[in-house]
């Protein structure tokens, strides 16, 4: 998995290139974020969770069967909303309420 | 290119701001007025083990359950080879971890009567998504101090073994920092990347262990001459493929049972310890009775709503997977394999050797976490209960005045560092990742990798360990042209290390013992003249083995002899 971030979105405001466990992403030139060696990403979604624009979006590589999905993320106080975009327009989201203890 | 020095003086350093460094300086702030000093590569929010979140609390003394009951039960998963002392104290402090987890805010599900609600017999139930984020919000106190994109290389040394603070080099800028402790912790984690991963392509960070773990602090040990134990008791963790995302959500917590390519299932045939469980899937794909799955088809739609949020609170890729392909665990079943080997002191026993109180062979440097050996099954409460009894002592034994920091050793490592960094150096054509690659390939099939069914000979090993011996003369010639190239590099140099002591390991336990994590071939059976720890510790450049006797609960382990 890695990350994708989109240019047009993004308003530069670093908080992305702060929270990167692997410290992967900086501002380029243009005071946009980008990431240093997509390769090295972890997958954790630090960085998408962090981003107040959702300009990040989390997908498989296709060395691991990826089919272009790309997945954000949203943060309301305790509540995430995960949405996966599909290359073909559909669109599905998952709503996560962090006072809520998983099931299993 | 020219390092600026900083010199930084602190009470309490705190190597590796993850799980364990966090609850240290948080513990050390709440018993003591002196200084704390967390210094991180990353940044604490996301750092370490728990960036994407855990799942459940795994190590919980539960209604009905002792400590003496985990103990057992680690004992058993480890055939053996663990430190009693240091499991009965660590699991005495799991459940006040637990309810210091709920006072910082991480929601804990409970019973009507207040107390937490079990998943099993050992794990209590959790939203861990903003775990990291609650324990970095609960150490921003005025005599806590964090220092971040900073990565420890090397140990200040004082007289007679002790420790007295550490160097640490910037990730971005071209910094060396030289931080004078009167007592340091050690928490940086434990050591992936020494192995080739699963996928060596592209996605070859899609690791079950944080790729940003490289093994800093035992490489740092290691050089310092600190003895570590237990190395050769690799980790192997059974995963979905691909993702290498957690079973443990669908095998424990839905009850999926693992089935191979022909519908049977066959866990009960190897028995069910961690290493047993992966025995069994390599086992079954090499007799021909691949794949092997966790049988999750004919789960409810609500079952798979509910597995789906559980795994986006730890590892987004499965959800992902599962909603990008249109098919649920209720539709197809998940396939399973087993991961490259990692040296993990939170799972398995490896790591420093130390003392009951957690104060490792080296003076004022204590150990905590994924780097300290002899207490396996720690999971994330046990980390934080190691952390405290670390602190404690620390508290305890901390020297009474700083050490002037020796101006040759800084000098020493300067010159080393900046040497890197020139751009006169010759030209090789050897890159870091291009040795990271062929470090990985040896280990991979020479010492016990994912293609060499974890298994290796003595023959096999002498040729990793001469390899390993030429890569790090190259590594020992690069350059590199910036920052961030400088850390990985270092990583690089830290692998490296860690790999040379764990060749000597495994050569060293002749006998197989934990059938799924490693195979000698030439004594695939398990000897128990090998009940004993194996430890190393460096001297004169040369790994010298030490076998020393278990030691059980109740014992007080002190280093007569260091």
């Amino acid at each position: 998995m890695s990350i994708m971030i989109d240019d047009a979105a993004c308003r530069g405001c670093g908080r992305c290139t702060a929270v990167c466990p692997g410290s992967l992403i900086s501002l380029n030139k243009n005071g946009k974020a980008w990431i240093r060696r997509p390769q090295r990403c972890w997958g954790c979604a630090s960085c998408a969770k962090e981003c107040p624009v959702e300009a990040i979006a989390l997908y498989l590589g296709a060395d691991i069967g990826g089919a272009g999905g790309r997945m954000t993320v949203a943060q309301e106080g305790s509540q995430l909303t995960w949405t996966l975009r599909m290359p073909d327009g559909c669109e599905q989201s998952i709503v996560v309420n962090l006072q809520d203890a998983n099931s299993y | 290119m020219e390092l600026k020095v900083e010199h930084i003086e602190t009470d309490f350093l705190v190597l590796g701001g993850g799980t364990a460094g966090c609850y240290a300086a948080l513990t050390f702030s709440a018993r003591s007025a002196a200084k704390v000093l967390i210094a991180e590569k990353a940044n604490i929010k996301r750092s370490g083990c728990l960036a994407a979140g855990v799942n459940a609390l795994n190590a919980y003394i539960t209604t009905g359950h002792t400590p003496q009951d985990y103990v057992d039960y680690a004992r058993t998963d480890a055939a053996g080879i663990v430190r009693g002392d240091l499991l009965i104290s660590m699991s005495r402090g799991l459940n006040r971890a637990a309810q210091r987890l709920e006072e910082i805010g991480l929601t804990i599900q409970k019973n009507p009567d207040g107390s937490y609600m079990a998943r099993g017999e050992r794990n209590i139930k959790i939203n861990g998504e903003n775990i990291k984020p609650l324990l970095a919000a609960a150490v921003a106190k005025p005599q806590v101090t964090v220092l971040e994109r900073v990565a420890a290389c090397s140990y200040i040394m004082g007289a007679d073994k002790r420790v007295a603070g550490a160097y640490l080099v910037g990730v971005d800028d071209p910094v060396l920092y030289v931080i004078s402790a009167r007592a340091v912790l050690c928490a940086t984690g434990g050591a992936a990347g020494l192995y080739r991963p699963n996928n060596p392509g592209f996605s070859g960070h899609k690791m079950w262990y944080p790729p940003f773990n490289t093994g800093a602090g035992l490489a740092m040990g290691i050089q310092a001459g600190a003895e570590m134990t237990s190395l050769e008791m690799r980790f192997v963790a059974l995963r979905c493929k691909d993702t290498i995302a957690p079973t443990g959500t669908l095998a424990q917590g839905m009850g999926a049972r693992q089935i191979n390519s022909l519908g049977r299932v066959y866990e009960q045939d190897y028995g069910l310890s961690t290493s047993a469980r992966l025995y069994g899937t390599i086992t079954e794909n090499l007799e021909g009775r691949g794949p092997c799955f966790l049988r999750t088809v004919g789960a409810t739609s609500e079952q798979d709503a509910e597995i789906e949020k559980a795994y986006l609170n730890m590892a987004p890729s499965q959800t992902l997977r599962w909603l990008e392909s249109g098919l649920p665990p209720s539709q197809k079943n998940v396939e399973i394999e087993g991961t490259e080997p990692y040296i993990v002191g939170g799972h398995t026993a490896s790591g420093y050797w130390v003392d009951t109180h957690r104060e490792t062979t080296l003076k004022c440097l204590f150990a905590a976490g994924d780097v300290a050996g002899g207490c396996p099954q720690k999971y994330v409460t046990g980390a934080l209960a190691e952390a405290e009894i670390a602190t404690e002592a620390a508290i305890s034994y901390m020297s009474d005045e700083l050490k002037q920091t020796d101006i040759e050793q800084t000098q020493r490592i300067k010159v080393w560092l900046e040497s890197h960094l020139m751009r006169t150096m010759p030209e090789t054509g050897d890159t870091v990742d291009g040795l990271e690659e062929e470090m990985q390939a040896l280990m991979d099939e020479q010492a016990g990798g994912i293609t060499s069914n974890y298994q290796y000979s003595q023959a096999s090993l002498e040729q990793a360990a001469a390899g390993i011996y030429s890569l790090s003369k190259r590594a020992k010639a690069l350059s590199v042209p910036d920052m961030p190239e400088l850390t990985y590099l270092l990583e690089l140099r830290e692998r490296l290390i860690v790999c040379r002591s764990l060749l000597a390991h495994l050569a060293a336990r002749k006998e197989s013992r934990w059938p799924g994590f490693a195979k000698h071939a030439d004594y695939p059976e398990q000897d128990d003249s090998f009940r004993c720890y194996v430890n190393s510790k460096l001297e004169d450049g040369k790994v010298k083995v030490l076998f020393r006797d278990l030691v059980e609960e109740g014992e007080v382990y002190e280093h007569h002899d260091r």
